[in-house]
C-alpha cells in the first residue's frame, strides 16, 4: 500500500503552548505549516496548574504579545481571575497572573489555529525526522507517511516516553492519560542527539462539592484588571471574577507522608527522572525542610463550568491512599472526593546545549525546537520557545536573518540564552534573578523594548507600530519638558507637598526632581503643572517610572552597553579551539562542545577564564587581520 | 564582568631604585588623572595639554598630597595601546607607587588584567600580526601568576572573613529575591530593617579589613616562601641569614622553631614574604605537632618552597614525607651545613626530589649568592614579573573591598530612602560579586542554589 507524501514548508510536531506559537508564527509569516499532535482536543491544554503569568512568567506572556505571540490574547479572551503580584514592590517586578478556564483557553487556542490561513492541524504521532546531508528534509508518522518539508519545529513537550507514576502505579502515557509518543527518540538519538530525562509533577484535582471554603481564606482578583495584550483594550477584561482559596497542610498531614515515605516511588528510586527544585512535590518539602510546621495550599478552579479545583501546592506521586488521608488532614479538604489523583510525569527532553540561540540545532540545518522538550518547564517558557523557534525557521526559509534577543533585551533572551549556554540539569524555570537587567526589562515596558522587532519580523501590524511609537514620543518629551520645568517655592506648592507629607522648598526645583521623591508622583502634582495635557494611564506609568528610578536605570544602562560589545563581537560556530594556542585544555573542551555566537556567549560558558576569551580576541585579531594581508 | 574600560597599573619593576611609573589607558585615562593631579600652580588642566608633553605637579589623594611627579600626556592613537594613555612617573618608592596606584583605582579606573596593555596594544593594530602567537601566550602565563600571586597573598583568616561574609550576603538577597518570586508564600514586611541590621556590622568589618589593608594584615606583599626541613636541618640559620638579624629562635635542640615566624624581605629587587616553619617529623609534643601541621599549611599556600636538608645527616623517612610536599611545586632543595662532613650527596638528593640542589652552609654564610640568584631566575622571566603581579592584585583586592562597601552602602541608602525591596538585591549582588573576585570565586548559580536550598518554594 503505498504511503502517503505530502509537502510542506514547515511542520510542527506538537500543539501545547510552544506548538501552537511557533505554528502561528509560521502560517502567519505566510508559510504552508502542518501541526502534528496526538489528540485535536488536547490543542494548548493546560496539564498543570489553571494559571498564566506569574512572577517573571507574566513578563514572559507580554513580551511574546509585543513580539506577536498569541498567548497573552487568548487568555485575556478566558481568564476568570487577574492579579498583579508583587504590586507594593518597584516595577521591575510587578507581575500579572490570571486564572484561566482551561477548556475555555484551549477551545479558544484551537478556534485561532482553525482560522488561520496557511495552517494545517493533523492528527498523528510524527516517529521519525528524516535528514539528508545535515539538513533536515521532512518527518515521517507511525503510519509511514511522509510529510516533506523545509524546516521543522520540535515541541513535543513532556510526550516523549511519557511515564506516568503514583504509587507503584506506573503508565506510559502522556498527561492526563494521553498517548504518549513512544518512537520519536530512538529517531532523534540516531541523529546524534543527545537526550536527558525529567520528571514533573502536578497535584490531584477535587470536586468542589466536597470542600468546606468556610474553613479557608477567599482570595479574590484585583478590583481593576490589566490585560496581558497591549492589543486588549482594557474596557473588554473588566469583568466578574471567581475566586481561589488558601489553607494549610499541619503536622498530621506532615506525619502521614513522613510515614508512607516508602511507598512514594521518588524515595524508593523507581523514578529516574531529574524534578525541579522550584516545584517540589509536597513529600519533598516535607522532607527537605522539616522545620517548617505548614504549607501553602491553594484551591484554584479549573474553570466556570466544571466542578474541578486544583490543590495548588500539593503535587505529590504516593499512592492513592496516601493522597487521601493526606489530603483530608487539611482543613477545609476533610470531605474531599478526589477527581483525578496527582502524579509525576517522566519524559525525554534533550540537552539544550545541543541548540543555536536561534533554538535551531547545530548539526541539523533546519531543525527547530523549543519548549519542554528543550527542558525547560512551564506554559510561558514553552510557548516563548516555541514563538522564537518558529520565527527563525520561518525566516530561514525565507532567507531572512534570525532573530536572536540577548539578555538586556528580554526575558525571553535570559531564558535561551541559560538554555543554550549553561548546564541544564533540571527542568529550566524563569525567575526575575536571573535577569541582570531586570530594571530595564520590565513587564510594564515590553512593548516599548519589543514591538519594532515584532513589527521587522512581520507579525506586528502598522497600526500597533505606530502606536508604540507615539507613545515612545510622548514619553520622551514629557520626561524633557518635566526634567526643565521650574517649580517656585510658591504658597501653592507648599500646600501640595505638605498635603503629601513631604518636605517644603526652599529654593526652586524641577517638576522631574519633585517626581523623584518617593512620596510624590506625577499624578499628585498635577494642579501646580498647568502646561500639562492628557496623558494615557500608560504613557503616565512610564514617566513615573523613568523619572523616579531614574538613577539605577542608568547604571544598568551602563552595564548594558559593556555587554553589548562582546555581544557583538561574533564567533565562527565551525571554528575548532584546538587551533588556538596558549587555551587552557578545558576552555578549549568547552568552547569545542558549545560552538558559541559570540565571545560574549563564550564568557558565560562554565570553565572559561576571561584570560581565555583575552587570548580569544588576540586570535580573531590576527585571523582578521591574516585574511585582509591575503 | 568589566564594568570600566580604563585600565592601570604599575608599569616598571616594583623595585626601590627611585623612579617608578603608574601607567592608565582607555577613554577616562586624562580625565581620571585630572581628578588626582594638580599642577604647580593648580590650574593647569591635563585634558587641554598637548600630546606628548610632560608636565610637573602633585598626585592628591583627596586633600592629602602623596607624591610630586612628572605626568605624560600621550593621546592615542599615538601611544602604546594606541589608546589615550597618562604615565604618572614618581620617585617615592615602592608605597607611593602603591598610594598612586590606589588613587588612580578609586577615580575611576580598575586594575589591568594580567597582560591587558599587551592585549590592547595589539587589538589596536600596534603590534605586528607575527607578535599575536606571543601575545596569547603571555596573556595566559601572567594571568596564571596572577591567580597564583591572589591566592598566595591573601591569609587564611581573611579568606574566611570574606567567605562569611558572602555566605552572609547571598542568604539576604536569596531571600529577597523567593520572595519576589513567590509572594503569596514569602512575605518581605518588616524586612527592610532586619537587613538594616545585619548590614551594619558587615559594614564595620569591611571598613577594618580596607583599613588594615595597608599594614599586612589583610595580603601579604611578596613571593610567599616556605622554609622547610627536619627539625635542626638550620631552617632558622636560614631565614636569619636571609633576614639579617636573629629573629628566629636558632638552638641546638631539635625542635626549637615551634611555630611559624614570618618575616618580609628584599632580594634582589623582589619582595619575599618568608615563613619558617617548625621542623616537620613524627611528633608526639602536641605543640610542637600543631606547628608542624602549620608548617604543611603554609607549604600549601606558597609561591616558592626552600627545602633545607642537614647534609651531616643521613636522609630518612621525614625527608621522603617532605619530598612529597614539594612535588611539582615550584621548589629549591639547600643541602645545608656543607662547613661540615657531608654524607648526603647533592646527586642523591636531586634524583630523590626532583628539583635543583643547592649546597650552603648558612652557619657561615656560604653559598648564599647562589640561592638569591636560583630565586631571582624562577620568578623573572622574560616580562613575567611575579612581584608586579603582587602589587597589582593587592590593589585589586583593596579596590573590591572598597566598591563592596560602597555597594552595601548603597543598600542602606536604598532602605532609608524608602525603595522597594528588589532595589536591595540588586547593590547586595554587586558586593558580592566584589568580593568572590578576591577569593577567586565565579558566580556561576549561586544564587539559584542557595533560594531553593534555604527556602521552601511552593507551587
Amino acid at each position: 500500500m503505498p504511503n502517503i507524501e505530502e509537502t510542506y514548508d514547515i511542520v510542527v510536531v506538537g500543539a501545547g503552548h510552544a506548538g501552537c506559537e511557533a505554528a502561528l508564527a509560521t502560517a502567519r509569516l505566510g508559510l504552508k505549516t502542518i501541526l502534528f499532535t496526538v489528540s485535536v482536543d488536547s490543542i494548548a491544554m493546560m496539564p498543570c496548574n489553571p494559571n498564566i503569568g506569574g512572577s517573571s512568567k507574566g513578563h514572559l506572556v507580554r513580551e511574546l504579545d509585543a513580539l506577536g505571540g498569541e498567548m497573552g490574547k487568548n487568555i485575556d479572551k478566558t481568564f476568570i481571575q487577574s492579579k498583579i503580584l508583587n504590586a507594593s514592590k518597584g516595577p521591575a517586578v510587578h507581575s500579572l497572573r490570571a486564572q484561566a478556564d482551561k477548556q475555555a483557553y484551549s477551545r479558544e487556542m484551537r478556534r485561532t489555529l482553525e482560522n488561520t490561513d496557511n495552517l494545517v492541524i493533523r492528527q498523528a504521532e510524527v516517529a521519525e525526522i528524516v535528514v539528508e546531508d545535515g539538513k533536515l528534509t521532512g518527518v515521517k508518522t507511525v503510519s509511514g507517511a511522509c510529510y516533506h518539508c523545509k524546516a521543522a519545529v520540535l515541541a513535543t513537550g513532556t510526550y516523549l516516553k511519557a511515564r506516568c507514576i503514583y504509587g507503584d502505579v506506573s503508565s506510559y502515557t502522556g498527561p492526563n492519560g494521553l498517548q504518549a509518543a513512544n518512537h520519536l527518540t530512538d529517531s532523534l538519538k540516531a541523529h546524534g542527539i543527545e537526550m536527558y530525562r525529567f520528571k514533573t509533577g502536578t497535584p490531584a484535582r477535587v470536586d468542589k462539592r466536597s470542600i468546606d471554603f468556610t474553613k479557608m481564606e477567599e482570595q479574590f482578583g484585583d478590583e481593576r484588571v490589566i490585560p496581558f495584550s497591549f492589543s486588549t483594550d482594557p474596557e473588554s477584561v473588566q469583568k466578574e471574577q471567581v475566586s481561589c482559596w488558601l489553607t494549610y497542610t499541619n503536622e498530621r498531614t506532615h506525619e502521614i507522608i513522613r510515614s508512607n515515605l516508602e511507598r512514594s516511588p521518588l524515595f524508593s528510586g523507581s523514578i529516574e527522572g531529574t524534578g525541579p527544585r522550584y516545584c517540589p512535590s509536597i513529600e519533598d518539602k516535607v522532607v527537605k525542610f522539616p522545620d517548617k510546621d505548614r504549607h501553602q495550599v491553594f484551591i484554584e478552579p479549573e474553570g466556570l463550568d466544571t466542578n474541578e479545583m486544583y490543590l495548588g501546592g500539593m503535587s505529590s506521586s504516593l499512592p492513592e491512599d496516601v493522597q487521601y488521608a493526606m489530603y483530608r488532614t487539611v482543613p477545609g479538604l476533610e470531605q474531599v472526593q478526589i477527581v483525578r489523583n496527582a502524579y509525576a510525569i517522566e519524559y525525554d527532553c534533550i540537552n539544550s546545549r545541543q541548540l543555536r540561540p536561534s533554538l535551531e540545532f547545530k548539526n541539523i540545518e533546519g531543525l527547530f525546537s523549543g519548549g519542554q522538550f528543550n527542558g525547560s518547564s512551564g506554559y510561558e517558557e514553552a510557548a516563548v520557545q516555541g514563538f522564537m523557534a518558529g520565527v527563525n525557521a520561518a525566516l530561514k526559509i525565507l532567507g531572512r536573518e534570525a532573530v536572536v534577543l540577548d539578555r538586556s533585551e528580554a526575558y525571553i533572551g535570559v531564558l535561551i540564552d541559560d538554555l543554550v549556554t549553561k548546564e541544564n540539569h533540571e527542568p529550566y524555570r524563569m525567575m526575575t534573578s536571573r535577569a541582570e537587567y531586570r530594571l530595564l526589562l520590565r513587564q510594564d515596558n515590553a512593548d516599548l523594548r519589543l514591538r519594532e522587532i515584532g513589527y521587522r519580523i512581520g507579525l506586528v501590524s502598522e497600526t500597533e507600530y505606530q502606536k508604540v511609537l507615539y507613545k515612545e514620543a510622548k514619553i520622551a518629551s514629557e520626561v524633557q519638558r518635566l526634567e526643565h520645568t521650574n517649580v517656585g517655592a510658591n504658597a501653592k506648592v507648599q500646600a501640595i507637598l505638605e498635603r503629601h507629607g513631604s518636605t517644603l522648598l526652599k529654593t526652586s526645583a524641577t517638576m522631574a526632581e519633585l517626581i523623584r521623591r518617593p512620596e510624590l508622583s506625577y499624578e499628585a502634582l498635577a494642579e501646580i503643572d498647568a502646561e500639562r495635557e492628557e496623558l494615557a494611564e500608560d504613557i503616565v506609568q512610564q514617566i513615573n517610572i523613568n523619572i523616579k528610578y531614574e538613577g539605577y536605570i542608568r547604571r544598568q544602562k551602563q552595564q548594558v552597553s559593556q555587554f553589548k560589545k562582546m555581544e557583538k563581537k561574533k564567533l565562527d560556530i565551525n571554528m575548532d579551539y584546538s587551533q588556538v594556542g596558549s587555551l587552557r585544555r578545558e576552555a578549549v573542551q568547552k568552547l569545542n562542545l558549545y560552538k558559541p555566537e559570540s565571545i560574549g556567549q563564550a564568557s558565560r560558558i562554565a570553565g572559561v577564564s576571561p584570560a581565555d576569551l583575552s587570548v580569544l580576541m588576540v586570535y580573531l585579531e590576527q585571523q582578521r587581520q591574516q585574511k585582509r594581508q591575503e | 564582568m568589566m564594568k570600566k574600560d580604563t585600565i592601570a597599573a604599575i608599569a616598571t619593576a616594583m623595585s626601590d631604585s627611585g623612579i617608578g611609573i603608574v601607567r592608565i589607558s582607555g577613554e577616562e585615562a586624562i580625565g581620571v588623572a585630572d581628578r588626582i593631579f594638580r599642577s604647580k600652580k593648580g590650574k593647569k588642566k591635563l585634558a587641554d595639554v598637548a600630546s606628548h608633553t610632560v608636565h610637573y605637579g602633585m598626585v592628591y589623594d583627596g586633600e592629602e598630597m602623596i607624591d610630586e611627579v612628572l605626568v605624560l600626556v600621550l593621546r592615542g592613537p599615538h601611544s602604546y595601546t594606541a589608546e589615550d594613555t597618562v604615565e604618572i612617573d614618581c620617585h617615592g618608592g615602592v608605597l607611593v607607587m602603591k598610594r598612586i596606584l590606589e588613587t588612580v583605582l578609586r577615580n575611576g579606573a580598575r586594575a589591568a588584567e594580567a597582560g591587558e596593555f599587551t592585549k590592547r596594544a595589539f587589538l589596536n593594530g600596534r603590534m605586528d600580526l607575527a607578535q599575536a602567537e606571543a601575545v596569547m601566550n603571555l596573556i595566559q602565563a601572567k594571568n596564571e601568576y596572577a591567580l597564583q600571586a591572589s591566592v598566595s597573598q591573601l591569609r587564611g583568616t581573611v579568606s574566611q572573613k570574606i567567605r562569611r561574609l558572602r555566605e552572609e550576603i547571598l542568604y539576604q538577597i536569596a531571600y529577597i529575591e523567593s520572595a519576589l518570586d513567590d509572594p503569596e508564600h514569602i512575605s518581605l514586611d518588616g524586612y527592610a530593617q532586619t537587613l538594616l541590621g545585619v548590614l551594619e556590622p558587615m559594614l564595620e568589618e569591611l571598613k577594618k579589613m580596607i583599613d588594615s589593608a595597608d599594614d599586612g594584615k589583610i595580603m601579604t606583599e611578596g613571593i610567599r616562601t616556605v622554609i622547610l626541613g627536619k627539625p635542626n636541618a638550620g631552617k632558622s640559620s636560614l631565614m636569619n641569614v636571609l633576614v639579617g638579624e636573629e629573629r628566629a629562635i636558632v638552638t641546638e635542640i631539635a625542635g626549637t622553631t615551634r611555630d611559624t615566624v614570618e618575616e618580609q624581605i628584599r632580594l634582589r629587587g623582589m619582595n619575599l614574604h618568608i615563613i619558617d616553619t617548625a621542623g616537620i617529623r613524627d611528633t608526639e609534643d602536641i605543640v610542637e605537632k600543631i606547628g608542624v601541621n602549620k608548617a604543611r599549611e603554609a607549604a600549601k599556600d606558597a609561591d616558592l618552597i626552600i627545602y633545607v636538608v642537614d647534609g651531616s645527616c643521613a636522609l630518612d623517612d621525614n625527608d621522603r614525607e617532605i619530598v612529597k610536599l614539594i612535588r611539582d611545586r615550584k621548589a629549591l632543595v639547600l643541602l645545608n651545613k656543607s662547613d661540615l662532613a657531608v654524607v648526603v650527596s647533592q646527586e642523591e638528593l636531586e634524583e630523590m626530589s626532583g628539583h635543583k640542589v643547592l649546597a650552603i652552609s648558612a652557619k657561615e654564610n656560604l653559598g648564599i649568592e647562589k640561592l638569591e640568584e636560583a630565586i631571582a631566575a624562577m620568578f623573572y622571566r622574560g616580562e613575567i614579573d611575579f612581584n608586579q603581579e603582587i602589587y597589582i592584585t593587592n590593589a585589586r583586592h583593596k579596590a573590591a573591598l572598597e566598591e563592596s562597601r560602597q555597594s552595601l552602602l548603597m543598600t542602606k541608602q536604598s532602605i532609608e530612602d524608602g525603595m522597594p525591596e528588589d532595589f536591595f538585591s540588586i547593590d547586595l549582588m554587586n558586593a558580592y560579586e566584589q568580593l568572590g573576585s578576591i577569593i577567586g570565586e565565579a558566580l556561576e548559580d549561586d544564587l539559584v542554589n542557595e533560594i531553593f536550598q534555604k527556602f521552601c518554594m511552593g507551587k
